[in-house]
């Protein structure tokens, strides 16, 4: 790899990125994922070695650019259609654990 | 044997009175029944709906009906909503759902008088190049039971392979159509970024995501992609440009076409077999009055790191829906919404997707941003220059879909890495954003399907149609059937 420095002085910090994301892991996940991404994101670093001065990054590959519509109101989804998806529901609410005492 | 025939000539005989829909599908449902609990390509199959929706078919036919797909039945990954169908994505989390909706793609088939019979396996949230990675088991491989159909849409293609559907849908963001059709031996299309509309596509990553069918022949995946292409205002991704008549584009010959060969495509780490197989088909295409030129993608080796950089870090913002609090799986005992969500996603996920949740939130974090991400979608735009410029010189790409044939259960699901180098020739058009296509190119000694690689610029679909239509059409690699071997 081009910047061994960079490669070793850097592990991912696995527990602290997914509470991040919301996600409770073991520790036997914490264990193997380590080694797994700190694997994946070595072959990262590849990147690195690759001038990208004054390129311009791509967000989307999209052919377009903005995309204008009238703001016009349009039936949405059935209320109790959407309530038959939610695990947790009162007459016409999801119910969710108390978020304020 | 009605079920093991193609779109078109279904509708041939349809037309012609010589078979009826509901015939059709008795003989798909009798070909799930004696196939699928081997290969365990359909998640659910609904064979009372299916029945009398093929019925409905044959009664509007009688009536003059003249839907363009009236009372063919399709498999559907189970990705895309169809509306009163579950919906999972191969994932616990969403165990239960019942799409309320269809997709833009479904209510187009709809229209036509499609029948959708059945949801099929896919790696989980389309998270896999192997389709181990489903919350619902393994789905086998018709050629060999013992191998994987490819993924993320490998129950697609193996119930195309198999017979145990005529068509199927399936969403490729890194290869998840042209991968599993090269695993299963069926012609699977990618359409150009902005194609077919994304709506009600579950998705995985936005900026890649594409609907594509699987499908017996390339007539059948053209007509298809006609009516599924094609701006929609529920997707302002999509691009309105008029829909060409891509059946006219489906020519015996090769006469005027010049081809692209990639010279980083064909050194080092390619299976032999698939080698040779990809060489005898550039010669086929030689023989059909195509000429071919040398071309240089010199970023390929850069697309592996690309794409998981970028596809993981839009997955972890897709993703974040899955929460536990409007539909699907909820975790019990969560004591705030904090810890219903950590719970929920902790039970609900499964490793790959816990894995590129965690890539994907890493490579956005504070100061890892720049040195991925941002790098990342900058080496993107060199990855389409590659392409821009090869396509100044030629119509179409030739390659190989992946560098191996499909391998065995088990053999790379210990190590994501070694999966994820397989899918070296098919995310850089995903990155790039152009359209491509797998189309059957012969066997590998030991009797598994190859597929070889047709890929176009963007909206070039007719380029890469005419090139796969004039090759099967001089080959007769579409009428290999798996033996049923167990």
């Amino acid at each position: 790899m081009a910047d061994d420095k960079t490669q070793s002085a850097k592990t991912m910090d696995v527990r602290y990125v997914a509470n991040l994301a919301r996600l409770n892991l073991t520790d036997g996940e914490v264990e193997q994922f380590q080694s797994q991404l700190d694997n994946i994101v070595g072959h990262f670093n590849q990147l690195r070695a690759l001038d990208v001065d004054g390129v311009e990054p791509m967000a989307h590959a999209t052919l377009i650019q903005n995309v204008f519509r009238e703001d016009q109101v349009r039936p949405g989804l059935n209320r109790d259609e959407v309530l038959k998806n939610a695990p947790e529901h009162s007459t016409d609410l999801i119910m969710v654990p108390t978020i304020v005492e | 044997m009605l079920n093991t025939l193609t779109i078109h000539e279904i509708l041939g005989k349809l037309e012609r009175h010589e078979c009826r829909s509901e015939e059709v599908v008795r003989s798909v449902l009798d070909a799930i029944r004696r196939e699928d609990p081997r290969l365990h390509g359909y998640l659910t199959v609904d064979e009372a709906d299916a029945l009398a929706r093929a019925r409905e078919a044959d009664a509007a036919r009688d009536k003059g009906g003249k839907g363009k797909l009236l009372g063919i039945p399709l498999a559907v990954k189970d990705v895309l909503n169809v509306k009163g169908q579950p919906c999972t994505c191969g994932s616990k989390i969403l165990k239960g759902y019942v799409a309320p909706y269809d997709a833009t793609a479904i209510a187009r088939l709809r229209a036509e008088g499609a029948v959708f019979l059945g949801r099929t396996n896919m790696d989980e949230f389309a998270m896999g190049s192997s389709t181990e990675n489903s919350a619902y088991g393994i789905t086998r491989n018709p050629w060999k039971s013992d191998c994987v159909p490819g993924g993320s849409s490998g129950g697609s293609a193996a119930v195309v392979a198999a017979d145990e559907a005529i068509a199927a849908l399936g969403s490729d963001t890194g290869g998840s159509v042209r991968q599993p059709a090269s695993f299963c031996g069926c012609v699977g299309l990618k359409p150009t970024y902005g194609w077919i509309s994304r709506y009600g596509l579950t998705a995985y990553a936005s900026s890649l995501d594409q609907i594509g069918p699987l499908t017996k022949d390339v007539r059948d995946a053209a007509l298809l992609l006609q009516i599924m292409a094609g701006l929609d205002p529920s997707d302002s991704s999509t691009v309105p440009v008029p829909v060409p008549d891509y059946s006219a584009a489906l020519k015996p010959d090769l006469k005027g076409m010049v081809l692209g060969l990639p010279r980083e495509y064909f050194v080092g780490g390619l299976h032999p077999d698939v080698e040779r197989r990809v060489e005898e088909a550039i010669a086929v295409c030689r023989k059909l009055g195509a000429e071919t030129v040398e071309v240089s993608l010199p970023h390929t080796r850069d697309a592996i790191a690309t794409y998981y950089i970028i596809a993981p870090a839009e997955a972890s913002a897709n993703l974040s829906r899955f929460d536990g609090v409007r539909y699907g799986f909820r975790a019990a005992g969560a004591e705030d919404p904090i810890d219903l969500y950590k719970k929920t996603r902790a039970e609900g996920f499964g490793p790959e997707v816990k894995r590129r949740i965690i890539l994907g939130t890493y490579v956005l974090s504070s100061g890892y941003y720049d040195a991925f991400y941002l790098r990342a979608q900058k080496v993107r735009t060199l990855i389409r220059r590659d392409f821009e410029s090869a396509f100044q010189k030629c119509n179409a790409i030739l390659s190989p879909v992946a560098p191996t044939p499909a391998y065995r259960i088990g053999e790379k699901s210990a190590d994501p890495m070694q999966m994820y180098l397989g899918d070296i020739f098919t995310v850089p058009v995903n990155l790039a954003g152009i359209c491509g296509m797998s189309v059957p190119c012969g066997f590998s000694s030991d009797n598994l399907p190859i597929g070889l690689q047709v890929v176009g610029p963007a909206l070039g679909e007719e380029a890469i149609l005419r090139v796969g239509f004039a090759y099967e059409q001089a080959t007769d690699w579409r009428r290999h059937r798996p033996r049923g071997e167990s």
